[in-house]
């Protein structure tokens, strides 16, 4: 077990454009996850659905890059609230999967989704993209977490392993270095 | 198209390691390389598809498409930039009625962007269906689009204004000029093609090597590898086949003394590579020279004629029995990476120019997996006067590491800019003085790869001690843009040259290139200029030259001119990327659902 004589590091967690994977293997830490929440306490995240910030946080943990506006406010918010940012996996890092979009423009996106792909062009007479006040703004093309706000640790993976997790957390919770193997980004 | 393919290929004996003559004799025939073609390339060969293919898409001057009946590649260097290359592509844009990259509506004119093409000293320059025009203008552009129009010939169009000395040879017959601003003694002196190699073949070839080893001459293409030691190995090498390759591919931008060096004494290359033939036991010499210089093609192809008939080359070469070597042309098809020796190997056996993984080192695997000798056009030339002279009398020249002359190419913000060559050992200030440049802002040394210098630096001299060269000077105003005008143009180029093998080179040439971008927008961080920073060493896993050196200009210039990138980046909170805009991000989102 840890030493508990610290007092409580305050966590936050977000999805921007993720596919929850991430947050997936941070559960995989299984019973780990005891003595995590022994160490530190969870603010704004989905894992205890808080959703807003209650507190100013020591460590934030983003998920997913940012393919609309409601994601880069999300992202600019952690970054007033925590003190440390890390982009968790592939899409936060790079922009991942979403990204694959990133050399079709918009207009051909959203002319496939809503209008004439094989599953709509029958359905949507009125030729409708929604575009209700409500809702967020698809942004041109997947942005990484780094090229909107700074960040300031990358774990890389997709997902990240969950014993990759833990031990960052580990070593931001505690202030040890963390000791990073040779396989541990040696990925061919 | 069939018939044109088999023609070519039957030419050169239905050889797959000929493929890049090949290639570029079918593109001359029939104008693109279109996909049936390739595919007919491959059955004739009797090789896969994709080995043509990879080969076809690896040069820039193999085209897949048409690219017009007049194709224009203008250079886009740094110094074509300098000497108003931007005002010559409107007016060609405007004239042809098409953009860069594109073809005219009627297929007559396409305009293509090209890597600096050996003419710094004449800027702007362009190759027109392989002729090359210099000097251009905003009204010559017209001019030329007009004739284009009215159907002239490329010879048409050029006019019969020669360059000076042999660029008037009627087997040249081109508007280049030599520029020959200095002459020294080791290249641009009197000289009597064939003494040399006459009093070579009466020596041993142990006797030959220890002559270039005691003159301690070294590699002229910029690392300086001492050149005898490199023909001891090749010499030692197991096997009877052995190959001399002579390195004319010269892609460094602001470099063009090969091509001067070729035009005016092809002889004394030619010999040199004779020596180097007899001293390693070589009986194949190979002249590896860039596209650009195809204009000087029929030219070498006669010097080599008389050359075999005056028993310089060819059966009994200096008269000497059983000394039997003669010298081809191999033409690259544009790509900078083939100056690499290996890359430079790999593209004249017919594949893409990518560095090979050493050891084994040409020396001992080169060539077709025999040993093969790299000399760079200059090094063969101070070989010749070695043998003429003597080790000693070349002792006498130069500085304790660096001895003989070296041959400048100089361009840029200058009165004169051409060819010096001079002793080792000037300090960058004598060459500016010798020069007429005045109000100097940085020098280039040795093109991108190189580094570049600011004022506290022009005291340095040029020898392998020191500032160690290629022979490349680029010359940069006070009234430039450093990092825009220079500096982002060298990215683009790695960027576009890198040839993708290596991840760091193939990634880190493009993010590079955005993030001085980003800085010249005023977008930066002081985190990105420290990013780029700390790239060096990741590059030097890369593995040839071009890719460890690929952000030299970057990281030269955050060295030698800091203040530069601190004018431009965000100082205050930078919690916030100061280059993401949001209003600008969801633009285009905004217009989709107006339309609708």
């Amino acid at each position: 077990m840890l030493e508990k004589t610290m007092p409580k590091k305050i966590i936050a967690t977000a999805s921007l454009a993720g596919c929850f994977g991430c947050h997936m293997s941070l559960l995989d830490i299984d019973e780990r996850i005891l003595e995590l929440i022994e160490l530190v306490e969870f603010n704004k995240s989905p894992i205890d659905d808080i959703k807003t910030f209650t507190k100013e946080c020591d460590i934030g943990l983003i998920e997913g890059g940012c393919c609309n506006d409601e994601n880069v406010h999300n992202l600019i918010e952690f970054r007033k609230h925590c003190k440390v940012l890390v982009a968790l996996g592939e899409c936060a890092i790079m922009g991942g999967l979403p990204s694959l979009r990133n050399t079709i423009p918009l207009k051909e996106c959203l002319d496939e989704a809503y209008l004439n792909g094989p599953t709509v062009a029958d359905c949507n007479e009125q030729k409708i993209i929604p575009h209700d006040p409500d809702l967020p703004k698809i942004l041109n093309r997947i942005y990484p977490c780094h090229e909107v706000v700074k960040i300031d640790y990358f774990l890389p993976g997709c997902p990240p392993r969950a014993d990759l997790i833990w031990d960052a957390l580990v070593a931001l919770v505690t202030g040890a270095e963390l000791k990073l193997e040779y396989s541990t980004f040696k990925f061919d | 198209m069939e018939k044109t393919i088999t023609a070519v290929i039957k030419k050169y004996n239905g050889d797959e390691t000929r493929l890049m003559d090949i290639l570029i004799d079918i593109q001359a025939e029939l104008g693109y390389l279109a996909d049936a073609t390739v595919a007919q390339i491959a059955k004739t060969l009797n090789i896969p598809q994709v080995d043509v293919e990879q080969t076809v898409s690896f040069y820039h001057f193999f085209a897949r498409q048409p690219r017009g009946k007049y194709t224009v590649y203008l250079n886009d260097s740094v110094v074509a930039n300098f000497h108003g290359r931007a005002a010559v592509a409107r007016a060609f844009e405007e004239a042809a009625g098409c953009a860069f990259e594109q073809v005219s509506s009627d297929g007559l004119i396409g305009l293509f962007d090209t890597a600096c093409m050996g003419m710094s000293d004449q800027e702007p320059a362009a190759l027109i269906n392989d002729v090359v025009f210099t000097r251009l203008t905003p009204t010559r552009a017209r001019e030329l689009v007009a004739g284009m129009k009215a159907g002239k010939t490329v010879a048409q169009l050029h006019g019969n204004k020669y360059g000076d000395g042999q660029n008037a040879h009627p087997l040249i017959h081109s508007m280049v000029c030599n520029n020959i601003q200095r002459r020294g003694v080791m290249v641009f002196d009197d000289y009597e093609p064939g003494t040399a190699i006459k009093r070579v073949v009466t020596m041993s070839s142990n006797e030959v090597i220890a002559m270039v080893k005691a003159a301690s001459v070294r590699g002229r293409g910029g690392a300086g590898f001492p050149t005898g030691m490199k023909w001891d190995f090749a010499r030692k090498a197991p096997g009877d086949v052995k190959y001399i390759f002579c390195n004319a591919d010269e892609g460094e931008p602001g470099t063009f003394k090969d091509r001067v060096i070729l035009t005016e004494l092809p002889q004394l290359v030619f010999e040199g590579m004779a020596i180097a033939g007899y001293a390693v036991g070589a009986k194949q010499g190979i002249l590896y020279i860039r596209n650009e210089y195809r204009y000087l093609r029929a030219y070498l192809e006669q010097v080599l004629a008389d050359m075999r008939n005056n028993n310089l080359l060819g059966p009994l070469t200096a008269g000497k029995a059983g000394f039997n070597f003669d010298v081809k042309i191999q033409f690259g098809a544009g790509a900078y990476v083939c100056g690499e020796e290996s890359a430079l190997i790999e593209s004249a056996e017919g594949k893409r120019g990518e560095p090979r993984d050493r050891p084994p080192f040409p020396v001992e695997k080169g060539y077709l997996q025999k040993p093969t000798v790299v000399n760079n056009v200059e090094t063969l030339c101070s070989v010749v006067k070695v043998m003429l002279n003597g080790a000693d009398w070349y002792n006498k020249l130069g500085t304790e590491e660096s001895k003989g002359t070296k041959v400048l190419s100089v361009s840029g913000d200058c009165a004169k800019p051409g060819i010096y060559e001079v002793v080792w050992g000037f300090t960058v200030n004598d060459i500016l003085n010798m020069v007429g440049a005045k109000d100097v802002q940085a020098v280039q040394v040795g093109g991108p790869s190189g580094s570049c210098i600011g004022s506290s630096e022009f005291n340095r001299i040029l020898a392998y001690e020191d500032l160690a060269t290629g022979g490349s000077l680029i010359i940069i105003g006070q009234h430039r843009d450093l990092l825009k005008d220079v500096v982002l143009n060298f990215a683009r180029f790695f960027r576009e040259e890198s040839c993708g093998s290596c991840v760091p080179c193939r990634a880190l040439t493009g993010m590079a290139q955005v993030l001085l971008e980003k800085i010249i927008a005023g977008k930066g961080t002081a985190g990105d200029v420290e990013n780029l920073r700390s790239w060096l060493p990741i590059m030097k896993h890369n593995r040839c030259g071009l890719g460890q050196t690929a952000l030299n200009p970057v990281i030269t210039t955050i060295k030698n001119f800091k203040g530069l990138y601190d004018q431009r980046i965000k100082a205050g909170d930078l919690r916030f990327a100061p280059s993401f805009d949001l209003a600008a991000a969801v633009k285009d989102y905004e217009a989709a659902v107006a339309e609708v």
